[in-house]
């Protein structure tokens, strides 16, 4: 029986044509301390209700933090395991991907250990291919070496959008995506903002649009 | 209740305390304490006073609770409904059991010879009512036994106390003059109805009263024993490996269990060794469980923990924590349960990596950001979620702040330029403060507030920055910051 998520708004998502099929991606943050690559897989993963497991090696948790429940929103689930070595969180990765129930599995490393090969990236797309469950293997300062992840994003914070009642203060989020492997689309490079109340990720408007670029100088100059 | 082990001689003056409201006070003495004039609710001090020599031990109320309990279940060899009462007491209903040990009096001795052996003082009393039993037991003569006609003409002269009241209406009796039950009784029961009309129960001596005469009903409670359940394999030699023998065992054990609608959530496996030595290993589930594979993967990663020694021959299973689970059937198609595959996966991740490592964040109430968020264990139940918040929060947290050193600071506001993890850090755009106060009534004094600022640095991160204390506070030097988070 397929379960049946909410498809929400999604701009060109490269997995999102046809019936949802999840699997492996690889997401490295372009500092390591950046919040908005773990802001965009969260954005990205099925509405339920069903349980985040999520597992962090001892560096990645000590060097860039826990997930913190009252920024992500409690309305979601989240089951953290800790843990200090990279072959055990990938052991962890690839054992719960057997149980369907997770909304997704999130594992997060640091650095370019051993055990994290070509072998075993394949082993856990292929079972988050099988299980239909999504994988998401958050690299912190990581180089993107040869990996079989089926989506290979790069991603940083951008100057965010201007605040509607405050010059001074930081507004909407923005992120700069780098999609720079993927199996089933282009790569492409995409600036977005990202909506809090909504929960909804938008392209940025393009630049022609001239209403919204002389408003805001910033982002024109990235998209362009 | 003594405690265990390595108690003290008996001729040193040894008092249990508990913690009372001006200090410690007196919980339980031996009979040394009791000679020189020690007296239980006082004060420690005013007892050191009296007796110098006094030695005092922090008394155990939850382990005494627990003994008690277990109590209940251990006379359950004398008859078949047992109950406790209050904190150190038992009730036994012996109706039809006295001439399995020849007659009452024989049976008084019996019991009292087997709480001897266990280490207990005890006092016993034989009545037809709770209450007559509960009087003369603490009031009456030794090994008192009272025939159904005698109630009345023995509690008459026992003290008022022996009716289980409250200490307060104790005294209001005595200071009306009645000292004893007999001087009681002889009160009409109107007016003593009209007084006490009110009262609760352990302040109305007319209902008490009643109890212990027969008058009013007062059934005894019993609490059922849970039944054990545990599967052992005697070996003809010694070995040591017990990994070919768990299957079995555990299938056992699961038999068992199936058969009586049970799942348990604790194991333990314990291996007696042949130089007389016990070693032993508990696993537990998130849910309650009794499916043998499931049960034995547990134990994979933990056999080789067992230390054999010279060898072992016997091997027991026990279930802990059994309680009735009901197999039940959610999709119609056949598959696997789904819910049952997360508590499993669950428990193989902590019986791997240890408890300390499987943990549910959830919403805590407080303002202070560090503590609104906590992790439970797997093996609770997970609270409610709060309401939703409404300030914004980062998304991730350090779980200890870290100092920045300010290059350019600004009157108000966050500091124009800061070096972090050793890289200049330019802020373009902020919000804030929001002041957070420490929480008086659990920080330590001194602590300082914190003024949290959401800011924005050249390349666009936004982090959540905040300044400990103020000028001029008096709270330590020159403000600090720190970085505590990071915002989406």
């Amino acid at each position: 029986m397929e379960p049946i998520f909410l498809q929400k708004k999604k701009f060109s998502h490269p997995q999102q044509a046809g019936p949802v099929r999840h699997t492996l991606s690889e997401v490295f943050p372009e500092t390591a301390t950046d919040a908005a690559a773990l802001a965009y897989v969260l954005s990205c993963l099925p509405r339920t209700h069903a349980p985040i497991l999520w597992v962090q090696d001892h560096l990645s948790a000590r060097e860039t933090g826990r997930p913190y429940l009252a920024g992500i929103g409690a309305g979601r689930a989240i089951i953290t395991i800790n843990l200090s070595r990279p072959v055990d969180v990938l052991w962890t990765l690839e054992n719960s991907l057997r149980c369907h129930t997770l909304a997704a599995v999130i594992g997060e490393l640091w650095g370019d250990p051993n055990a994290v090969d070509f072998t075993a990236t394949k082993r856990l797309a292929l079972r988050s291919e099988a299980s239909n469950v999504p994988c998401w293997l958050i690299r912190h300062a990581a180089t993107p070496n040869l990996s079989a992840a089926r989506a290979r994003w790069r991603i940083g914070s951008a100057p965010s959008a201007l605040h509607p009642h405050d010059q001074q203060a930081p507004g909407m989020p923005r992120w700069s995506l780098d999609l720079f492997r993927a199996h089933h689309a282009r790569p492409a490079k995409w600036t977005v903002t990202y909506d809090r109340t909504t929960d909804c990720v938008d392209p940025l408007p393009l630049p022609r649009n001239r209403e919204v670029g002389a408003r805001d100088g910033t982002a024109r100059q990235l998209t362009g | 209740m003594e405690r265990q082990g390595n108690s003290p001689a008996d001729d040193i003056p040894l008092t249990l305390i508990v913690e009372g409201t001006h200090g410690p006070v007196i919980h339980a003495t031996n009979r040394t304490a009791r000679t020189m004039g020690v007296q239980i609710g006082a004060r420690v001090v005013d007892m050191r006073a009296i007796c110098p020599e006094l030695q005092t031990e922090y008394a155990d109320r939850e382990g005494d609770k627990a003994a008690l309990e277990r109590l209940v279940l251990w006379a359950r060899r004398w008859c078949p409904w047992t109950a406790s009462d209050g904190a150190d007491g038992l009730i036994l209903d012996t109706t039809g059991s006295a001439h399995l040990f020849g007659d009452e009096d024989a049976m008084l001795i019996e019991m009292e010879t087997q709480f001897s052996l266990l280490g207990l003082t005890s006092r016993l009393a034989i009545a037809p009512t709770q209450g007559a039993a509960w009087a003369l037991a603490r009031f009456g003569t030794v090994r008192s036994i009272c025939t159904e006609g005698e109630i009345a003409q023995r509690l008459s002269p026992l003290s008022v106390s022996g009716l289980r009241l409250s200490a307060e209406t104790v005294l209001l009796l005595q200071r009306l003059g009645l000292k004893t039950i007999g001087a009681l009784m002889n009160v009409p029961r109107l007016s003593l109805a009209r007084r006490f009309v009110k009262a609760a129960l352990t302040a109305n001596p007319l209902v008490r009263l009643d109890q212990a005469l027969g008058k009013l009903a007062e059934p005894v409670a019993s609490v059922e024993a849970k039944p054990r359940f545990s599967a052992q394999s005697r070996l003809p030699e010694p070995i040591f490996d017990p990994a070919p023998y768990l299957p079995q065992l555990c299938d056992n054990l699961c038999d068992a269990l199936q058969n009586a609608g049970m799942g348990c959530r604790y194991l333990n496996l314990t291996v007696y060794r042949t130089d007389g030595d016990v070693s032993h290993i508990d696993v537990a589930t998130a849910a309650s469980t009794r499916d043998p594979v499931h049960l034995h993967s547990l134990f994979r990663d933990k056999l080789e923990r067992i230390n054999p020694g010279f060898g072992f021959d016997l091997i027991t299973l026990t279930a802990g924590g059994v309680e009735a689970i009901q197999i039940v059937q959610t999709q119609l198609g056949g598959e696997a349960h789904s819910d049952l595959q997360l508590t499993q996966l669950l428990d193989r991740l902590t019986a791997k990596f240890g408890p300390r490592s499987v943990s549910y964040p959830v919403v805590y109430e407080s303002h202070v950001p560090e503590r609104a968020q906590r992790r439970i264990s797997n093996f609770g139940a997970p609270p409610p979620q709060t309401a939703e918040l409404i300030k914004e929060r980062p998304i991730r947290l350090l779980d200890i702040p870290e100092e920045v050193h300010v290059l350019y600071a600004v009157p108000e506001g966050p500091p124009a330029q800061f070096i972090w993890r050793r890289k200049n850090h330019r802020v373009t755009r902020y919000a804030g403060p929001e002041r957070i106060a420490p929480e008086w009534w659990k920080d330590r004094p001194g602590t300082r507030l914190r003024d949290y600022f959401k800011i924005e640095d050249q390349t666009g991160r936004r982090i959540w920055l905040y300044r400990e204390g103020l000028h001029e506070d008096g709270r330590g030097g020159d403000p600090r910051w720190f970085i505590h988070g990071m915002f989406a």
